[in-house]
């Protein structure tokens, strides 16, 4: 029997940015209209992962024509159905608008947002159901498993992940091909496959995205990387606050069983394996490969010294390959076209693509896949639309709390593993934190040094203890009572939590304090020296604000607004404010109708 | 799945499901769906045409269009095959579809006696 033909196929955004922005309840109106209009059986409604663009969701994608439109509302379904579905007219009012330009600009491939980006492993994301395994197997998945199961040896493959020069997307970039080799030439007759889809960078949702939108190419990557390491075993370890990609997992999973991927005998090759799911509670640490499985096994999630490395000992003592989310989800590319066509992207020693996920003060906030080597510049301004209210870029915090700040003048750096290592930050998961000339850089040190403090598992000293106490010393800073050798004694504590923690975690901890006191040192000073915060951030820092008496007409607004009570005046006589009880929040000044107070 | 020629052949089936999906180098048929051609009918002959199309598992984009101005040759419906230019069939009633997708949009004949405009490629 022929598939059902349907002339067009509406795509709804059902990741989780665009259902909280209400992708569910478009889709019911939808389904109701088009039923209303007789089209139910010339419309087909698709439910999508995320496309990206969650700053324009939710986003609703009309085919044939291909027709992006975004920030779409219930009550917009009318007109979508009536006008585009019905007259073939498209709804300019919804499509996107182009920055600068103000052009609407319909297709999606023509938006600047996607132009410049080379989506690989986010190229299923948005495009198909991934409910549906049929889609998935549409559109070429699972022929690499197929490929490597039936026509490689399990050498073959490591050679060719090997070859294609794949690092790890976790963050430390440690080659793939290599990890396998090791786990497969432990001699053991049981060993296990992990994905750590632990994701808790603050910003970070690209393995989200991936299980959400692709949850197929994931559980494909895992099949291809236990038959090189002869695993019969898997866990995927994905945390409990993504219920929806641990739904769409399951579901993915029973899928995959049952057409024969998952099992005995795959593809008739003899090989066996199967996959659970475990989730994981949230605790930041358990994100660190030896503490997950820990976790794992029931245990306390803490890390233990490496070496054995879980390649040697690993699960249960087992021999064991564990690799992040989207290192995966490279995997059945490399394997179907070749090592050679994925080499030919990103640089030489930073092969492929990366996924970022653009948050901050930029205009296009959302997820992007670019290839390695793009400078920061391309990102930000190419594909972001630069910073968001027409600020000036100060400074991009790349990789997290254990990443660092990248200040703008680096801001031709091209986006590598070992680029970004050497300007003091990491790739990390990919968190990528734009920040204007509002940003105070001392405060945004201090927001991630209170995330991994509060996330120390307690197991080294250095780490539990030395980040408490850089903690006290910028919560000293950012309240104007830092002192003479605070900066020198940030560095010494800082080299060593790095040199002396077991695990990443303290080892990166203090990396975004000092690469924001390498390339933003004067704003320490100017917290220290000056008791001034220059970002006019840090409270009680900045300076206390002064009425001009020769314009203030005494009409008692400011005083009405304070929230301290330090305006006092006479009703139409020039007011005062007292500076010990002024805190420089600058309502005042916002309601003054004459413009007389300003900061002194 | 017992061998990579049953996932293959599985996937040439399914890829059907999502041709809606790609409109590169296909086939596109474009009816009219201003006022004029509702009034005239244009509802009939698109569930014509895409019945034509299921019974026949062509692989065509079937698309809409406003009004073009020939509102007195509505209904209209046009045939643009890749690379080839676009011809515009008017007063199409829903026993003119078979014939027009057989003969033109299966064997390329334009069906010259119900054709009344042809455009360039890359034309309106």
């Amino acid at each position: 029997m022929n598939p059902k033909f349907y002339r067009s196929h509406v795509l709804i955004c059902t990741g989780t940015g665009c259902v909280s922005s209400g992708s569910n309840n478009i889709k019911s109106r939808l389904t109701a209209k088009l039923e209303e209009s007789g089209l139910q059986d010339e419309v087909k409604v698709v439910e999508t992962g995320c496309h990206g663009f969650c700053e324009k969701g939710p986003i609703v994608i009309v085919y044939p024509e291909g027709v992006f439109y975004c920030q779409v509302e219930a009550d917009d379904i009318n007109e979508i159905v009536e006008e585009h579905l019905l007259k073939g007219r498209v709804v300019e009012r919804l499509l996107y608008t182009e920055l600068g330009t103000e052009k609407k600009i319909p297709a999606y491939s023509e938006i600047d947002f996607y132009k410049k980006q080379h989506r690989i492993v986010l190229a299923n994301c948005g495009r198909i159901n991934p409910e549906s395994i049929k889609e998935y197997i549409a559109v070429g998945g699972y022929e690499a498993c197929g490929k490597a199961l039936t026509e490689m040896t399990p050498e073959e493959v490591i050679a060719e992940v090997k070859k294609s020069g794949l690092r790890g997307r976790g963050g430390a970039g440690f080659p793939t091909g290599l990890k396998w080799e090791f786990t497969r030439q432990t001699p053991g007759d049981k060993k296990y496959v992990i994905c750590n889809a632990d994701e808790g960078d603050p910003g970070a949702f690209m393995d989200r995205s991936l299980l959400e939108g692709d949850p197929h190419r994931i559980i494909e990557g895992m099949i291809i990387a236990a038959y090189a390491i002869g695993a019969d075993e898997g866990y995927i370890y994905v945390r409990a606050e993504y219920p929806l990609a641990i739904r769409r997992l399951e579901i993915a999973l029973e899928q995959a069983r049952e057409y024969g991927f998952l099992g005995e005998n795959i593809f008739g090759s003899g090989f066996n394996f199967d996959l659970k799911i475990k989730k994981g509670a949230g605790a930041f640490v358990c994100g660190e490969e030896t503490a997950l499985m820990a976790s794992i096994e029931g245990k306390r999630g803490m890390p233990r010294p490496k070496p054995p490395f879980p390649s040697v000992s690993g699960l249960w003592g087992k021999p064991t390959n564990i690799n992040n989310v989207e290192t995966f989800g490279n995997v059945p590319d490399i394997i179907r076209n070749g090592a050679d066509a994925y080499r030919a992207i990103g640089t030489e020693k930073s092969t492929g693509t990366k996924v970022f996920a653009l948050t901050g003060k930029i205009n296009n906030t959302g997820l992007v896949e670019v290839p390695m080597g793009m400078t920061l510049r391309e990102i930000i301004y190419d594909i972001g639309g630069g910073v968001s209210n027409g600020g000036k870029l100060k400074a991009v915090q790349i990789g997290g709390p254990s990443g660092g700040c990248i200040p703008a003048d680096l801001l031709d750096l091209p986006i590598d593993y070992e680029s970004l290592q050497e300007a003091g930050a990491m790739m990390g998961s990919g968190g990528m934190v734009v920040m204007d000339e509002t940003t105070c850089m001392v405060d945004v040190a201090r927001f991630f040094l209170q995330f991994t403090q509060s996330e120390s598992c307690g197991k080294c000293t250095p780490c539990r203890e030395g980040t408490k106490r850089m903690l006290e010393i910028l919560d000293r800073i950012c309240s104007g009572e830092g002192r003479e050798g605070d900066l020198e004694l940030l560095e010494e504590l800082g080299d060593h939590i790095v040199s002396t923690s077991l695990c990443q975690l303290g080892g990166s901890a203090p990396n975004p304090v000092l690469s924001t006191l390498k390339y933003f040192r004067e704003e320490y000073e100017a917290h220290i020296k000056d008791k001034r915060c220059p970002a006019n951030v840090c409270a009680g820092m900045s300076a206390a604000y002064v009425i001009d008496p020769e314009t203030c007409i005494g009409c008692t607004a400011c005083t009405r607004v304070c929230p301290t009570g330090a305006i006092s005046g006479e009703r139409k006589q020039p007011h005062v404010i007292n500076s010990q009880l002024c805190i420089s929040c600058g309502a005042c000044a916002e309601k003054c109708p004459v413009g007389a107070i300003a900061q002194g | 799945m017992k061998s990579l020629e049953e996932l293959r052949k599985l996937r040439a089936e399914l890829e059907k499901e999502l041709a809606a999906r790609n409109s590169e180098g296909k086939p596109k048929i474009i009816i009219g769906m201003g006022t004029c051609g509702i009034a005239a009918g244009a509802r009939e002959i698109l569930q014509a045409v895409l019945q034509e199309l299921e019974k026949r598992n062509l692989d065509v984009i079937t698309t809409q269009t406003g009004c073009i101005g020939m509102c007195e040759q509505e209904p209209l419906l046009d045939v643009e095959l890749p690379g080839k230019e676009r011809i515009t069939y008017g007063k199409v009633t829903p026993k003119d579809v078979e014939r027009i997708i057989v003969e033109h949009v299966v064997n390329g004949n334009v069906v010259e006696d119900l054709a009344i405009a042809r455009l360039e490629e890359g034309g309106i």
